[in-house]
């Protein structure tokens, strides 16, 4: 049984990873799941939050991604996320996330249609989950 | 024969058109270093998302309840053909190429008896598609990055052709692009995105490609939720990869230029040298003539 397994993660602009990690805890939309080498075929969509990439199994985590949303594949060649934005946790700020909020605060309030202020109520639950990732990787 | 003066202002002229051409020969290929950038790190993404999509569709294809975009309307009367080209011109044959396939596909679709809409992307799209087909255009969009589109702008397109996909509009829907292969070929592309393209599954596979993936939260949610995005992403990367045709298109388009401007002085200059001196032949000529009469 090989021990690693192959992680990719790309959003539409760009390949963000692409390697063999010993493990990766993906925030799935039931829940997060972790994802180890000879994981059962999955599909899943993906809702906000952190993944979490680690070399080993009970190592700290390597590498953390904000992502908002997306679908994740797992399958015996590896893992494939498929992510709409994905930021690395220690690359965010307060700066922007005020500024992410800001601009979903105003499309709710200008939201005319029941479309409009679902898309902006999705977006506030992006940044409220942004900022719990920024507080959380922040000791 | 043109006097010495009128060759000089033709050999400065043709010295400033080269200067521009390859000014703007410079330009394409740094635009095409980031578009070509972009359009490669776009692939991957609608690679898997095809993939994906193949996957959980080979599964629930002919079931009930399959969603629309995946199942179609069941006949294919209508048709929705996006054209994409460039904002601009002056890139050799590109935006002529996508045009002249996209009428071809129409042609088709007039013999067939179909009935056709058209959505153009891109100033040069429209232009073209107004002069024969103005009755038959639905939409227009050519706010687009100049070098590299964004997400969003996918997003607004596929938003607008889903609308008339749920309003009922058409059945079919074809991307016509230029897939970038290289700087200096292009491949004109096209795409059905509606309804989505179901690999063919030898039936062997079949229950190996659908069957064995655990849902959360079920199939029919999540090819629900993937379908749309896979529209978008379809556009974004004919966004990209268009975006990258024209700068490599427009790059060699501007070397050949730049190359016979360089041609045309060599040779403005040799019939000019040759007058230059036929004219001072003429007149030793005169003057020794002159000389010989005193």
């Amino acid at each position: 049984m090989a021990d690693t397994i192959q992680l990719d993660l790309v959003s539409p602009a760009k390949r963000l990873m692409s390697g063999s990690v010993g493990m990766v805890v993906v925030p799935g939309i039931e829940g997060y799941f972790g994802v180890l080498p000879s994981h059962m075929p999955l599909l899943s969509t993906l809702r906000p939050g952190v993944v979490s990439v680690h070399d080993g199994v009970n190592d700290a985590p390597a590498k953390q991604f904000f992502v908002d949303g997306g679908f994740a594949e797992v399958n015996p060649e590896g893992c494939t996320l498929l992510v709409d934005e994905a930021i690395a946790v220690d690359e965010l700020t307060a700066d922007d996330i005020a500024k992410r909020r800001t601009a979903a605060e105003e499309r709710a309030q200008s939201a005319a249609t029941d479309e409009d202020r679902a898309a902006a109520e999705k977006a506030l639950v992006i940044v409220d989950e942004m900022a719990r990732a920024m507080s959380e990787a922040a000791p | 024969m043109a006097s010495l003066k009128d060759l000089r202002i033709r050999i400065t002229s043709v010295q400033s058109t080269k200067k521009i051409t390859s000014a703007m020969k410079m330009v394409a290929a740094s635009k095409l270093r980031r578009a070509q950038e972009a359009a490669e790190q776009a692939r991957p993404y609608a690679q898997r998302m095809e993939g994906m999509l193949g996957n959980l569709a080979a599964g629930s294809v002919g079931q009930d309840g399959a969603p629309r975009l995946l199942a179609g309307t069941g006949k294919d009367d209508s048709h929705l053909v996006i054209v994409m080209t460039a904002n601009r011109g002056l890139c050799g044959g590109f935006n002529t190429n996508i045009i002249r396939s996209a009428r071809a596909l129409i042609r088709d679709l007039q013999a067939q008896g179909k009935s056709f809409k058209i959505y153009t992307v891109g100033r040069k799209s429209r232009d073209n598609m107004k002069r024969d087909f103005a009755d038959h255009m639905v939409g227009h969009f050519d706010e687009f990055g100049r070098t590299v589109s964004s997400f969003s702008e996918a997003e607004h397109v596929a938003q607008a052709v889903t609308s008339m996909f749920d309003a009922g509009d058409f059945d079919v829907c074809t991307l016509v692009y230029a897939n970038f292969i290289s700087a200096i070929t292009q491949e004109v592309t096209r795409q059905q995105v509606i309804p989505f393209p179901v690999p063919e599954v030898a039936d062997g596979e079949d229950a190996g490609a659908g069957g064995g993936y655990e849902y959360e939260p079920s199939d029919t949610e999540i090819l629900t939720d993937l379908l749309p995005r896979n529209l978008a992403i379809q556009i974004f990367r004919a966004l990209l990869e268009n975006g990258a045709s024209e700068q490599g298109a427009r790059m060699s388009a501007m070397d050949s230029a730049t190359r016979n401007a360089g041609e045309m002085i060599d040779k403005l200059k040799t019939t000019y040298n040759r007058t230059r001196q036929a004219q001072i032949t003429t007149e030793l000529i005169e003057i020794i003539s002159g000389a010989e009469a005193l």
